[in-house]
């Protein structure tokens, strides 16, 4: 069963400077699936994640060919209002990076700065929010307390639960759970299969069990080229490109 | 250690200590009895009266209130306007500018102001405001030639503290959607206050410390002025504490009274850079 497609990159090429950093890339991402990004460092997985939400306007000496559409909408089109496109495609950083306020209002953040400024409209949102990022139970009590007291997991989750305040279509994570621990990781992981129902999540990660635990597709970018992107389930079994195949059996990477 | 030093480098080794414990005796010594000897000579003097009564020739008192109603009126108009004008030249800078090349030429330019000599920027005053402007030497021209002195150091102090805040701050903000100024309003300011107010303190220190820029833009009277209407306001000029100081050490040779006047000072020099360095640690956390 094909889902429509929300994302599709095409002919996609981006350069840092003289450095050419994406090599058209033509991809479609469906909706209301997980669809992970694999491939060795310095690849261009960030790079093409933060394409697809612009933000890479804040590196200086971008230049980008091609078109990426988000439902059929050019995101590099004139007239396309930039903070409308990051409120609709959220993303969750590496590191996790909480605001130094409370819990409360790290995840009142983006619905205030969008405007929401009824109390009980706020509670809502930061009680659903923390709940959908599975850390509602672990601070219900302490709402008030600064972010930056959670442990590390937590602060991800934190982070998750404040992508989804805004109530974003489309959630980019990048290596989310790369500094987390195992525990915390399986609790992220369990969530981004919770969360397809109502969103699409790319995910951006090194660990090929990840991506073969939780994706429904991915994509394995070498050397800023899309090797190859396919079912999940089809590219671990039986990858199509000799490259795939020994990145994917650990041969290099 | 010591017993496997041969005499000479043991010999060698005292004598540098004792140089060097010498130097350091000296320099607090010095410093000791230079405020003890302030303290001494000026807090006989301080009084309740002398703190809040103007100088009165007919009734034979000292007083200084006007001259600390002066300090405040500098203090206060100079940071009004060098507060948003410094805070916002710095957030243009750090946040805005693209230009490498511009900001890094500006900001040697206000590293360098910073570090130059007051009696210029007095010098440059009165041929601005006093002459040029009209506004004649007032404390209001005083406290706009203070405003291009702390400027400088209100941009520099606020950029570093902006400059501290972590990228990710940023891009989180941004990537929920923020504008850029409300970035910068809700998680970059916020996270700077510390920096910027330790550079408002430093600033007051530099304008109570002040003496050269306000003889040479403001009036020496150490009567009281009258601020009832904004025209009085506008048009008030007289001595602040450092310059009261000079009028009564040098023209009226009050020495009493000086010195009682730099006891003050220093009670707030001290009292300024306390609360610098509070805020610093307070506001971190
Ligand atoms: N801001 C930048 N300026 C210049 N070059 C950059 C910038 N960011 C990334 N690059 C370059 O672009 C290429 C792709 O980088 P990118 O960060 O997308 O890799 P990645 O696949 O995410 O790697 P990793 O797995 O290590 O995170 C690299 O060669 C990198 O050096
Ligand atoms: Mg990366």
């Amino acid at each position: 069963m094909e889902e429509p497609t929300i994302l599709k990159a095409e002919g996609l090429d981006l350069f840092y400077g003289e450095h050419q950093a994406l090599k058209s890339i033509s991809m479609d991402i469906p909706e209301h699936r997980i669809t992970a990004l694999i491939g060795p460092s310095g690849c261009g997985k960030s790079t093409f994640l933060k394409t697809i939400n612009r933000m890479n306007d804040l590196v200086p000496g971008v230049t980008i060919k091609g078109k990426i559409t988000y439902h059929g909408q050019d995101i590099y089109g004139p007239g396309l209002d930039v903070t409308w496109l990051r409120k609709r495609i959220g993303m969750v950083f590496q590191k996790p990076n909480p605001f130094p306020m409370s819990i409360y209002d790290n995840v009142a953040y983006g619905p205030r700065t969008h405007g929401v400024r009824s109390r009980k409209k706020l509670d809502e949102l930061v009680e659903q929010s923390l709940r959908s990022a599975a850390i509602w139970d672990e601070v219900k009590d302490r709402l008030k307390k600064s972010a930056l007291s959670l442990s590390g997991g937590q602060q991800q989750r934190l982070c998750i639960a404040r992508a989804l305040a805004v109530e974003p279509d489309v959630l980019l994570m990048d290596e989310a759970t790369s500094a987390l621990d195992p525990i915390s990781t399986s609790k992220i992981e369990d969530l981004s299969t919770e969360l397809k129902k109502n969103y699409t999540i790319v995910m951006v990660t090194h660990n090929m069990q990840q991506a073969a635990r939780v994706a429904d597709k991915t994509a394995f970018f070498l050397l800023g080229e899309l090797v190859e992107f396919d079912d999940t389930v089809q590219m671990f079994s039986k990858p199509r490109d000799k490259r795939t195949e020994d990145y994917i059996t650990g041969r290099f990477g | 250690m010591h017993q496997t030093l041969s005499p000479f480098r043991r010999a060698y080794d005292l004598g540098a200590r004792a140089l060097l414990y010498l130097s350091a005796a000296l320099t607090c010594g010095l410093l000791l009895c230079l405020i003890g000897y302030i303290c001494f000579r000026g807090i006989p003097g301080i009084s309740w009266s002398f703190l809040t009564t103007a100088a009165s020739v007919l009734r034979g008192t000292v007083g200084i209130f006007p001259a600390i109603v002066n300090t405040l009126y500098v203090i206060v108009v100079s940071l009004v306007v060098a507060l948003p004008l410094g805070v916002g030249a710095a957030i243009y800078l750090t946040e805005y500018a693209s230009n490498r090349r511009l900001v890094e030429i500006i900001e040697f330019a206000t590293e360098t102001l910073a570090g130059i000599p007051s009696i210029i920027y007095a010098l440059v005053g009165n041929v601005i405001f006093c002459v040029s402007l009209r506004l004649e030497k007032t404390l209001i021209a005083g406290s706009l030639t203070l405003v291009i002195m702390v400027l400088p150091t209100i941009i520099r102090t606020t950029q570093e503290s902006l400059k501290t805040v972590p990228q990710s701050y940023r891009e989180g903000s941004l990537g929920l959607g923020s504008g850029k100024w409300h970035m910068i309003r809700t998680v970059v300011l916020p996270s700077s206050v510390d920096g910027i107010v330790t550079g408002c303190i430093l600033a007051v220190g530099r304008i109570v410390g002040e003496s050269a820029i306000l003889m040479y833009t403001v009036s020496m009277s150490t009567g009281m002025q009258d601020f009832s209407t904004i025209e009085n306001f506008m048009k008030s000029s007289g001595a602040t504490l450092t310059v009261a100081l000079y009028v009564y050490a040098k023209e009226n040779a009050e020495f009493a009274v000086a010195f009682s006047i730099a006891t003050i000072l220093l009670a707030l020099t001290v009292l300024i850079n306390l609360a610098a360095s509070l805020a610093g640690k307070k506001l971190k956390r």
